[in-house]
Parts: structure tokens; C-alpha cells; sequence
């Protein structure tokens, strides 16, 4: 107590808040410079920079984009060009089908007339034979008779018998009751 | 224990508890200096206040100097936290409060503001200085006058004169025969209260800690003696747990200061209803 009665008698406190005139120049001098700087050099340098940097990674998500919207474009192109040529595939193998399909049917046509062309040639060829062999059977057996019968009567006839028709007439005899008989 | 206004450090005292000698406790003598050159008298001195106050405008112009200069689009460490830091200012007080498209335009002052506030405050904690710059009325008093300067005449220029007076006065019909009242309430608010709490709330706080500070720096020293000696450690615990919540207090004095700033523009800005 007694201090603060010295220094109220002294007179040597001043009222803290009545600011002295020479520390609000300073004050104000030294606000006034740090405002300067940062106010005209160093917060627009900062300023461009960060715009810089936004833009940067603007253009680097705009450059993203574009490279997925061209994928996706490639992707579908791709796509597009995967189902045509398996439609292609498609319709080749239907038409390889189909051909195959008339191909195997012109064959069996083609053997089928083949096959009959060998029966028919089979057939006539048989009866070639048989109408040869007939033939031959019946001289054959036109000798045979001529000779059994020369020998039953015991003196050639054969010249005459050539010339008459007796061995002729009696085959024919012989076939017809061969035919009434089948 | 002299009235001479010098500060007298603690330990220069040489005196303790026991030794017959009185607690030389912290007052208004510790805000005053002996000036470093000139007579204090002539108002025309320098003094230790005065001294700070430059440094620090140079320390923090030298710090946005190193950040910013030659800013980089991929930062490097330094300019990271000084982003960090005007980024904090920008978006989260300026653009908060006034809006992105009205609030660009002060932006740098509202940083600039911040950053030599924060920097004034921190004066106290720093070994040596060890003295809060703002704990002298001049210094806030001169950035709340120039915020005053600022918002007052963003009022009348964004409203003309009855507009503004409007603006200050709180004006609304509503209120019926409360009105002359309420106006002449709000007119001295708004006109005369607001700039003095401004500046005062700022220069309170960082008086107030720097007492603190003071008192338990001093009283460690003082009770260094016979059995004060554990007291003085506690009271030496006590230096270390208000330094740490000096720290915070000035960053949120200084955060305070231009949440206010922000707010008075926005308030010039805005439509009156």
C-alpha cells in the first residue's frame, strides 16, 4: 500500500491504458510494414501460385477424364467389333452348314445313281452271261444228246442231224416245259 | 523496492523469503521501461517495447519472405506450414465470416493482422524479450483503429449516410417506443464501446499473463530460501504451466482479434433489414 502511495505521489505511473504517443507511431509503423510486404508481394506471389496449383490439378482431373472417355469409347468400339465378328462367325458356320448340309446330300444323290448305274450294269451283265451260257449249254447239250443218241443208234447221224432241226425242236420242247414249270 | 518504472528482473533483486526483505511483486512498473535512447519525457524515445515491436514485423516479414518469395506450385517444408497458416486465416476466418466473393479483398490485412498479433504475443514466452508487445495499450490500440477506420467508412460508403446511421444505430420499427433507447444503446455500442473492448480485450489478456508469468517467476525466486524452497518449486511448475497456456492464449487472442475484424466488415457489408 505505502508503495503504491509512493508511486501515486511520484506521479510516475501512468495509466496503462492511455497509449503514449511514440509507441502508437511505432506501433502503427511496424503494422504498417508487415501489411506492406505481404499486402503487395508475398500473399500475391502465393495467391498465383496456389491459383497455379488448382489449375494444375484441374488440368491433371480434366486430363483423366478425357483418357477414361477414350477408353470407354475404344472399349465399346472394341465391343462392337467383338459381336459383329462373332456374328460373322455365326453366319459363316450357318453357311458352312448349309453347304456341307448340300454337299452331303449331292453325294448321297451322286452314290445313289452310281450304285444303280453298277446294279443295272450287274444285271445286264448276268444276263449277258446267262443267255451266253444258255447258249452254249444247249449246243452243249445238243452234242451230248446227238452223241448219246448216235451211240444208242449205233451209227453218226451227226451231219444229218446238223442239217435237221430234230435237237432244235426238242429244246425248245424242253424249255417250254422248263417255263410251264417255273 | 524502489519506484524507479525500469524492470527489475527477478534475480537482480537478491532478495528472499526470510532474508527480511518484502515480496517484490509484479505491477504496473513492470510495463514501463527506461527508454533505450532518447528522454522519455520529449516523446521522443526508443524503448525496449518499441524495439520488439520492429523486430517482430521484421521476423515475420522475414518468414513469409523465406515462404513465399519464390513460391512453389509442390511446396517445400517451410512454405507448407506458412499455407497452412494463411489458408487458417483465409478460409476459416475470412471466408467464414464475410464470404469468398467479399472477403478476398481483405484478406491481407486480416493475415497480415493475425500474423503480427500472434507474433506481438509471443514476445512474452520468447527467452530474453520475454515481454508481450500488446501488453502496451499503444499497440492494440493502433490495429483497432485501424479496423475502426476501416469498417466505419466501409459503412458509409456501402450504405450512405442515413443507411449507415442505421447500420450503427440498430434501427428497426419493430421495436416501437423502445427505439430511441435501443438506438442510443447500440449507437454507443457500436460506436464507441466496440473499439475500446477491441483493443482492450487484446491488451488484457496479454497483460494479465505477463503478470502471471511475472508473479510466479518471481515468487520462484523469492521463496528460495530455507523451507520456501518447496514452494518455490511449485511455483516454478506454475511458471512452466502458464508459460504453456500463454502460448495458447496468444494465438487465441490473436485468433479473437480477427475473428472481430471480420465480423465488423461483415457487418458494414451487409444489407440492413
Amino acid at each position: 500500500m505505502s508503495q503504491l502511495l509512493i508511486i501515486a505521489a511520484e506521479g510516475e505511473m501512468e495509466n496503462p491504458l492511455v497509449p503514449p504517443i511514440p509507441e502508437l507511431v511505432i506501433g502503427l509503423l511496424a503494422f504498417v510494414i508487415v501489411f506492406g510486404f505481404l499486402a503487395k508481394k508475398l500473399l500475391p506471389n502465393i495467391n498465383k501460385v496456389l491459383e497455379e496449383r488448382r489449375e494444375a490439378i484441374e488440368g491433371g482431373i480434366e486430363k483423366a477424364e478425357a483418357a477414361q472417355t477414350e477408353a470407354q469409347s475404344v472399349l465399346e468400339q472394341y465391343k462392337a467389333q467383338l459381336a459383329e465378328a462373332r456374328h460373322e462367325a455365326a453366319r459363316l458356320r450357318q453357311e458352312a452348314q448349309e453347304q456341307g448340309a448340300a454337299l452331303i446330300a449331292e453325294m448321297r444323290a451322286e452314290g445313289q445313281r452310281q450304285r444303280e448305274e453298277i446294279v443295272a450294269a450287274g444285271h445286264t451283265q448276268i444276263e449277258a452271261d446267262r443267255k451266253a451260257a444258255s447258249a452254249a449249254l444247249r449246243q452243249d447239250v445238243g452234242k451230248l444228246a446227238t452223241e448219246l443218241a448216235g451211240k444208242l443208234v449205233g451209227e453218226s447221224l451227226e451231219d444229218h442231224a446238223r442239217q435237221s432241226r430234230v435237237i432244235d425242236r426238242f429244246l425248245d420242247e424242253l424249255e417250254e416245259k422248263a417255263e410251264a414249270s417255273r | 523496492m524502489s519506484a524507479d518504472p525500469t524492470q527489475v528482473l527477478a534475480f537482480e533483486t537478491d532478495c528472499h523469503i526470510f532474508d527480511g526483505c518484502g515480496f517484490p511483486a509484479p505491477g504496473l512498473h513492470s510495463f514501463l521501461f527506461e527508454p533505450l535512447w532518447g528522454d522519455a519525457d520529449s516523446n521522443l524515445y526508443f524503448n525496449k517495447t518499441m524495439l520488439l515491436a520492429l523486430l517482430g514485423s521484421i521476423i515475420v516479414i522475414g518468414f513469409f519472405w523465406a515462404a513465399f518469395r519464390k513460391p512453389k506450385v509442390v511446396p517445400g517444408k517451410l512454405q507448407m506450414v506458412a499455407e497452412a497458416g494463411y489458408d487458417f486465416i483465409r478460409r476459416g476466418v475470412v471466408y467464414e465470416t464475410i464470404g469468398k466473393k467479399e472477403g478476398e479483398k481483405y484478406v491481407p490485412l486480416v493475415v497480415s493482422l493475425f500474423f503480427f498479433i500472434w507474433m506481438m504475443n509471443l514476445w512474452s514466452i520468447i527467452p530474453v524479450a520475454q515481454f508481450p508487445v500488446t501488453s502496451i495499450i499503444a499497440y492494440p490500440a493502433v490495429l483497432a483503429l485501424i479496423v475502426y477506420i476501416l469498417w466505419v467508412s466501409l459503412t458509409f460508403k456501402r450504405h450512405g449516410f442515413v443507411g449507415a446511421f442505421k447500420n450503427f444505430t440498430g434501427y428497426n420499427k419493430e421495436l416501437g417506443p423502445v427505439l430511441p433507447l435501443a438506438m442510443l444503446i447500440e449507437f454507443f455500442s457500436n460506436l464507441l464501446v466496440r473499439p475500446f473492448t477491441h483493443a482492450v480485450r487484446l491488451f488484457a489478456n496479454m497483460f494479465a499473463g505477463h503478470t502471471l508469468l511475472l508473479l510466479f517467476t518471481i515468487a520462484s525466486w523469492y521463496l528460495l530460501n530455507g523451507i520456501g524452497i518447496a514452494y518455490a518449486g511449485v511455483s516454478f511448475i506454475m511458471v512452466l504451466v502458464m508459460t504453456a497456456f500463454e502460448l495458447f492464449i496468444q494465438a487465441l487472442q490473436a485468433y479473437v482479434f480477427v475473428l472481430l475484424t471480420c465480423t465488423f466488415i461483415q457487418g458494414a457489408l451487409a444489407e440492413h433489414h
